[in-house]
């Protein structure tokens, strides 16, 4: 016993072997901690630099003009602002509620035996890329929704009346509300597995001493377990808000891409991403290019509020 | 009396409702989910050949496969894993080792949990000015690059959240060995926690995988075979956008077969990630 450790100290003597390079170590973590930190500076600055010529042309009217001109060389982003709102909108209440009920259906009612295998496919589809949900909306979803909602509602919708305006459109399958659909889809599992995660995570006491009170399942759902989390699921609700203002692919497919305002829920509209993705190869100028990196800018600073928003409301709970 | 049985009455008629609603929802969640695998699984197995392993992009109405993507897809994901596992390790290291409760720390913890979901085309417009518009083309590198920014942060957070799992006994007893830290997070560390970081970088994988937006623009698009990651570079979620707008059917069977192709292995990768995590909490 000695002996050995004499031999180890021999070998690694008083002050350890490399401890001198203790500090190279560290210097590089440090390195890749900030690089984390100027990707994020980066991407602001970058799109501050490149969207500065059409921010200098045009100014705020960037934000509140429709008009999309490559040939006059005129650029408003109002048409793509305000369908990309539109759609995550529209996307958030429909899923919400729909991702709230699959969330408390496997934590309260599912039965055990398939509490697992539903929790597992949600969370794997969730992971699906958006590619797919954007094919299986174009090819699979758009002739469907023309047939037996978009036709039907355009006939039924009495003419002259509110309704009439908001059925307008061309029934193709694509616009505004059919993109707002498939957003819902996509974030669906996504939502419902981050509630899910979450409402697993109040204390078994909190709700058995609700049920032992004679509450009913909604009112220990509605009443204790949803106020428990319930900054948490803010937060969760937000991500997914992120996720469908900032999503690109499934919406490009399907939403029709119109630079004008939208003039109903089937009329075809564009968003911010689905209008980079379609022009920014084919930019015909450096106004052009500008103009959409200038869009890029007005979604990072919406995408940050929100997502800042909803990892702070998240941090006090568990850590998603 | 009569009160509080219509009291009773109104409760178990809501909670009912309640029920309903619930399981009817799910079975909606779960149909339009079946719905999409379904047609994933029909339309994508008739395009599915051995010509597509083998055979480059085609022409309209001439015979092809997806084999510049495939290679394509998988030369951009490695090197955008590798160095997003170099980034992402070394960061997440510092973030549970180093940084403790400082306030750089927490600054860099909350800008990487937005990273996480920023929007992945931004990151292309990011990558686009950064390597693509000053060195004067499109490359498969700056594809890599961009891929790597949103695998990063994935990494960053569970490298982080598994080092914080790791017992403090474990440090204690590697320096009472006379190990320096950096000693110990190396050789100690970074093994109890290697198949949790593992598990990570399987999920940041599923994650690029499939990641179409920022390719558009900077590694863009090759219909013709190519190791050069110097130049423009196919990719499956690429092609599969170009095939699947197009008005060949041929093409669209194509997109379809690539489609199949990227939605299976991404399944696989996380399946792979889940059995790996859900080991590592039995052990």
């Amino acid at each position: 016993m000695a002996i050995s450790s004499d031999q180890a100290s021999g070998s690694r003597s008083a002050s350890p072997r490399g401890s001198s390079f203790e500090w190279i170590f560290r210097a590089t973590c440090f390195a890749a901690a900030t690089a984390l930190l100027a990707a994020l500076g980066g991407i602001l600055v970058s799109l501050l630099i490149g969207g500065w010529p059409a921010i200098a042309k045009f100014g705020f009217s960037f934000l509140i003009d429709s008009t999309w001109d490559p040939v006059a060389g005129v650029f408003g982003g109002a048409g793509p602002i305000v369908g990309t709102l539109i759609t995550s909108a529209v996307a958030l209440a429909l899923s919400l509620p729909i991702a709230g009920g699959v969330a408390f259906f496997l934590v309260e009612m599912c039965p055990t035996m398939l509490r697992r295998p539903i929790g597992t496919a949600v969370e794997l589809l969730a992971g699906i890329p958006s590619i797919v949900y954007g094919m299986w909306g174009l090819f699979v979803f758009a002739p469907f929704f023309t047939k037996y909602v978009e036709l039907p509602l355009m006939t039924a919708a009495p003419p002259g009346s509110i309704w009439e305006t908001l059925f307008s459109g061309i029934p193709n399958g694509s616009g505004i509300l059919a993109a707002s659909i498939i957003l819902a889809i996509m974030i669906l599992p996504f939502m419902a597995a981050t509630l899910r995660e979450l409402l697993m995570s109040v204390p078994a006491q909190v709700r058995e001493s609700a049920y032992g009170l004679g509450a009913t399942t909604q009112e220990v759902v509605m009443s204790v377990t949803l106020p428990y989390v319930r900054r948490g699921a803010i937060g969760a609700v937000m991500l997914g808000l992120g996720r469908a203002l900032g999503e690109t692919m499934a919406v490009t497919f399907i939403i029709g891409n119109s630079h004008d305002f939208p003039k109903g829920l089937f009329d075809s509209g564009s968003t911010i991403a689905s209008t980079i993705a379609n022009e920014f190869t084919e930019a015909t100028g450096d106004l052009h290019l500008s103009s959409l990196i200038a869009l890029g800018l007005v979604l990072f600073l919406i995408t940050f509020v929100v997502l800042a928003l909803a990892r702070l409301l998240l941090r006090d709970q568990a850590r998603l | 009396m009569t009160a509080s049985t219509l009291r009773v009455r109104t409760r178990r008629v809501s909670n009912w409702v309640f029920l309903a609603f619930c399981c009817a929802v799910t079975l909606i969640a779960l149909g339009f989910l079946a719905a999409i695998m379904w047609s994933l699984v029909s339309q994508g197995l008739g395009g599915l050949d051995l010509a597509v392993f083998t055979k480059s992009t085609p022409a309209p109405g001439s015979p092809g496969g997806l084999a510049n993507a495939i290679v394509g897809s998988i030369m951009l994901c490695a090197l955008a894993m590798a160095i997003a596992m170099i980034v992402g390790v070394l960061a997440g290291t510092w973030l549970a080792e180093y940084a403790g409760s400082s306030r750089y720390g927490s600054v860099i913890r909350f800008l990487n949990d937005v990273l996480l979901s920023a929007p992945s085309i931004l990151v292309g417009l990011f990558v686009y000015e950064l390597l693509v518009r000053p060195l004067g083309g499109f490359s498969g590198f700056a594809g890599s690059v961009a891929l790597a920014l949103l695998a990063a942060p994935v990494i960053v957070r569970t490298t982080e959240d598994v080092l914080k799992l790791q017992p403090t006994s474990l440090r204690e007893s590697g320096v009472a060995l006379g190990a320096p830290l950096w000693g110990v997070i190396r050789q100690i560390l970074w093994r109890s926690a290697g198949s949790g970081i593992l598990t990570g970088a399987l999920l940041a994988f599923a994650r690029i995988s499939g990641e179409t937006a920022p390719l558009l623009f900077t590694a863009l698009n090759n219909q013709f075979f190519s190791l050069d990651m110097r130049k423009p570079m196919a990719s499956l979620p690429t092609v599969i956008f170009q095939f699947a707008l197009a008005p060949y059917d041929d093409w669209r069977r194509l997109a379809w077969a690539g489609a199949l192709i990227i939605a299976a292995s991404v399944l696989v990768v996380s399946i792979v990630a889940r059995a790996l995590s859900r080991e590592q909490t039995r052990s």
